[in-house]
């Protein structure tokens, strides 16, 4: 039995609602006003496609030992990078070994499903045991128009595996087209569409049933033996039509996610995979599709080790939110104002990057040391131990606190530094078990830090050199 | 078995320029300005002078590296002339080697000078630390400021000893206003105005909890000494101030990197403090110190340090605040220069600044006879380079009198 063992979710914790910026908008472009609903999540600053990523299959992989993952394949429109491979970052950033089969997926919104499937694939065919399957995007649009309304960030991930299945794919069926939609040139910001209703009739109406049919024929199907069907489309209305040509009933339809955080692109189908998991039970059938660029579509079927897995993780990651009650911050997040960063923040030091290759497992694993003599973590890795009671030189281990526990020693909300979102939150953290450092503090407002508050680590961009396509990637405290 | 220096070493002649924005002055005027006073003070000529130390912090912004800025500026005759850098204990640094230079016999009159000009560099406050800290800290560390990495001892202290914010950012306050009151007192100083404590608690915030008022601003400015050995002293004048102990400790990591420092204050302070007083032979600071200047580069500094010396008990610097213990009349004068919080902080002058203070004071030459203290005869400063989890920290003690 080849499926998903494992599944977890990254909704950025800003959310912007629809109202928010059609009151600032409207002005210029009152046509929005059907889609001024609800909320979307919005990125912080210092997150990315690779960085929600992470998080999410940080969510996904839990206790599990990191060398038992052989591949991570990576999906995004908006990767970081067009030519250093993302899925080795977030490799990195895991801690996975190097022993592995790294890929990215890019260039259609259903590169999150396709990902999917390969890391299935590679598993079926025993050239793989366990692979990540994640998407995750944080697309820009352009002010004033629908996509600003309709677009969403977020990330989810699968592992694929034979040991422990909790949802097994039965099979899946593609028609691939060069069905454009949307088209993004390389190095081009945003996507530029066509009329919504050729894409729904001729795109949503036409190529998804085309593709189902064929997955339902192959096996001898029929549509009312699923109990939630996944279709990707934002709009309500559309998903209904679809449903409506394929046979399904509305009560089948998989509850969408633009009331409460956007259309996440290529993540988008991964996350409502994840919602119905979430309240799924054993035996259930879930279809799923993924559009753009053709169809996917996937079948799984519920096992009962679903009930081992700790669930709700869409429902958890949307009661983690806070409001975004300024337009302004969400367009200079996204980098579409030219801000005034004064003198003191226009320029910055270069970056070794021999030097972050020999030390990629301090900077982007948050991985330390621990001393074989005294058992002292300590961070970074030391080739002396730290401890005054012992001093031993040499005996040292890799020791990761990426995914350790931590509390708050010390803080403060720095006016003077440079920050897209001031203050700038720092301070010390000791972490479970033994081990300190100190951290930006990201996801939290400067009136609700104590010393003494638990924190966890969290991967995030901690700054970014644009003339030198150099992102600065690192952890970065997050109070609980 | 090492003796220390105490009493081998005494300082003949000090300059001090005005502290300031000076935009007029390159870090060249400011050097000869700096020595011209001192080697007057000492009634010496430049070519007496046998080593030279140079202090120098930011030199990006200014001189650049290495010695030669000072060699080439006095136009020194091919002596040994060094360059010391220690963050902000740099000052203190190039005095230490000097004392150490004329002590081991290699010479018989050393000078050394700090020098800092960080107003070309077209912004308020430091450079940019990211070309600083190193490639690994670049990398590393969170953008980190000085106001920010200290301000950290605050929540950390007054969450330790139970003090609620309104009383602590109170005592802050109480600490700047006193060295405002003292600096206008202090024609070189580059602050002088007076400030009141409400001012202090309601002004802009800089790095939460300090304001405006905690934090020193950015000054350029020099400061000079020359130094031989004690037994020498009185051929140059009747009054020379005797060196009783130059130390230094640096920290070993632990603050960072170790989980049992609570980050309410500074070790490498304590450590040098517990080192200077066994080199100076001070048994009970409370009592034996006349006055001191320490680094009040933030208020917070300033309040844990009275306890790194010794002489508030941990956790009781808020009451020796609040009952005035080191106003200018009080019991042991802290700042009575105004401090680096208005006096300034050109950050290489800055430990040679308070010697400056300490030189005059115990002389009885202070240049205000309101500044000028009741019969001191110890004095102490003390500096902290770094930040107080990562530091190096200075104390010199300085005594009117040998023995």
């Amino acid at each position: 039995m080849v499926g998903i063992t494992s599944y977890g979710v990254y909704i950025p914790r800003y959310r912007l609602k629809r109202k928010t910026i059609f009151d600032r908008m409207s002005w210029f472009n009152s046509a929005t006003a059907g889609l001024a609903r609800g909320e979307k999540a919005v990125a912080n600053y210092d997150e990315d496609s690779l960085t929600m990523s992470v998080a999410a299959s940080l969510d996904c992989l839990g206790d599990l030992g990191r060398e038992q993952i052989d591949g991570i394949y990576l999906a995004s429109v908006s990767m970081p990078y067009a030519n250093r491979q993302n899925a080795a970052i977030a490799a990195t950033a895991l801690d996975l070994s190097p022993g592995i089969r790294t890929m990215d997926f890019q260039s259609s919104l259903k590169a999150g499903t396709s990902a999917l499937l390969a890391a299935a694939d590679a598993v079926r065919a025993g050239a793989r045991k366990s692979v990540l399957a994640s998407a995750a995007d944080c697309r820009k649009a352009k002010i004033g128009g629908s996509q600003e309304m309709i677009l969403g960030d977020g990330a989810a991930s699968f592992l694929l595996g034979r040991d422990g299945v909790i949802a097994e794919l039965l099979d899946s069926h593609t028609v691939s087209y060069d069905f454009t939609d949307l088209r993004r040139g390389s190095g081009d910001q945003f996507d530029q569409g066509w009329e919504d209703r050729w894409v729904r009739d001729q795109g949503h109406l036409k190529i998804i049933p085309e593709a189902v049919a064929g997955l339902l024929e192959k096996n001898g199907w029929r549509i009312g033996d699923f109990a939630r069907v996944v279709i990707p489309c934002h709009a309500a209305a559309t998903a209904q039509a679809v449903a409506g040509k394929i046979g399904a009933a509305r009560d089948q339809l998989q509850a969408g996610l633009f009331e409460s955080v956007g259309d996440t692109g290529s993540a988008y189908p991964l996350m409502m995979l994840a919602a119905a998991l979430d309240q799924a039970n054993p035996g259930d059938k879930i279809l799923v599709a993924g559009f753009g660029g053709g169809c996917d579509v996937i079948c799984f079927r519920v096992t009962g080790d679903i009930a081992d897995l700790r669930r709700d993780k869409v429902g958890q990651c949307l009661a983690n939110r806070e409001e975004m009650d300024s337009y302004m911050k969400f367009l200079a997040f996204r980098e579409l104002l030219p801000l005034d960063l004064g003198i003191r923040g226009e320029i910055t030091a270069n970056t070794s990057i021999s030097l972050v290759w020999r030390d990629r497992r301090e900077i982007y694993a948050l991985c330390g040391s621990r001393c074989r003599s005294c058992g002292t973590p300590q961070f970074p890795y030391q080739e002396v131990c730290v401890n005054p009671e012992c001093g031993a030189v040499g005996q040292m281990d890799f020791y990761r606190f990426s995914d350790r526990p931590g509390k708050v020693v010390s803080f403060t909300g720095d006016y003077l530094a440079f920050s897209l979102n001031p203050p700038a939150i720092y301070g010390f953290v000791d972490f479970e078990g033994g081990g300190r450092f100190f951290f930006d503090f990201t996801d939290c407002r400067l009136e609700d830090v104590k010393v003494g508050m638990p924190v966890k680590m969290t991967f995030r961009r901690r700054y970014a050199d644009a003339a030198r396509a150099i992102v600065g990637y690192g952890w970065k405290a997050q109070p609980l | 078995m090492a003796e220390g220096i105490k009493d081998k070493v005494a300082i003949i002649g000090m300059g001090c320029t005005k502290f300031g924005e000076l935009w007029e002055k390159s870090y060249q005027d400011l050097l000869v300005e700096a020595v011209q006073e001192a080697l007057e003070d000492a009634g010496i000529e430049k070519k007496d002078i046998q080593q030279a130390y140079l202090g120098t912090v930011f030199d990006e912004a200014f001189a650049g590296k290495s010695s030669l800025p000072l060699s080439e500026t006095l136009k020194l005759p091919f002596i040994p002339v060094t360059r010391v850098e220690n963050y902000c204990a740099t000052g203190s640094e190039a005095l230490r080697w000097a004392v150490y230079a004329v002590a081991s016999g290699a010479c018989d009159i050393a000078l050394a000078v700090g020098v800092e000009k960080l107003k070309d560099i077209g912004f308020g406050g430091l450079p940019d630390f990211s070309f600083l800290l190193g490639t690994k800290n670049r990398v590393l560390q969170p953008n980190i400021t000085a106001p920010g990495m200290f301000a950290q001892l605050a929540a950390s202290y007054f969450t330790k000893y139970k003090i609620n914010a309104e009383r602590g950012k109170r005592a802050l306050g109480l600490i700047s206003a006193k060295s405002h009151h003292n600096a206008t007192l202090n024609p070189r100083a580059h602050l002088r105005k007076e400030i009141d404590v409400g001012q202090a608690c309601s002004a802009p915030m800089v790095a939460w909890p300090l304001g405006l008022y905690d934090c020193c601003g950015v000054s350029d400015g020099a400061a000079c000494a020359i130094v031989c050995r004690a037994d020498r002293a009185k051929e140059f004048r009747p009054d020379p101030v005797y060196i009783k102990s130059c130390q230094v400790a640096a920290t070993s990591g632990e603050e960072k990197g170790f989980t049992r420092y609570d980050s309410t204050y500074i070790e490498p302070a304590h450590r040098a403090a517990l080192a200077a007083y066994r080199e100076a032979g001070i048994s009970d600071p409370r009592k034996q110190i006349s006055m001191l200047e320490v680094h009040d580069c933030f208020s917070v500094t300033e309040l844990v340090t009275y306890e790194d010396l010794m002489i508030s008990p941990r956790g009781r610097a808020v009451y020796d605040v609040e009952e005035g213990f080191f106003n200018l009349d009080g019991k042991m004068p802290c700042q009575p220069s105004g401090g680096l919080k208005c006096f300034g902080h050109p950050i290489g002058a800055s430990g040679l600044r308070m010697g400056y203070e300490m030189y005059k004071q115990l002389q009885g030459k202070s240049e205000l006879p309101q500044r000028q203290l009741k019969d001191p005869r110890i004095g102490l400063t003390h500096n902290v380079g770094g930040f107080p989890a990562y530091c190096v920290c200075s104390i010199t003690i300085y005594g009117r009198d040998p023995g």
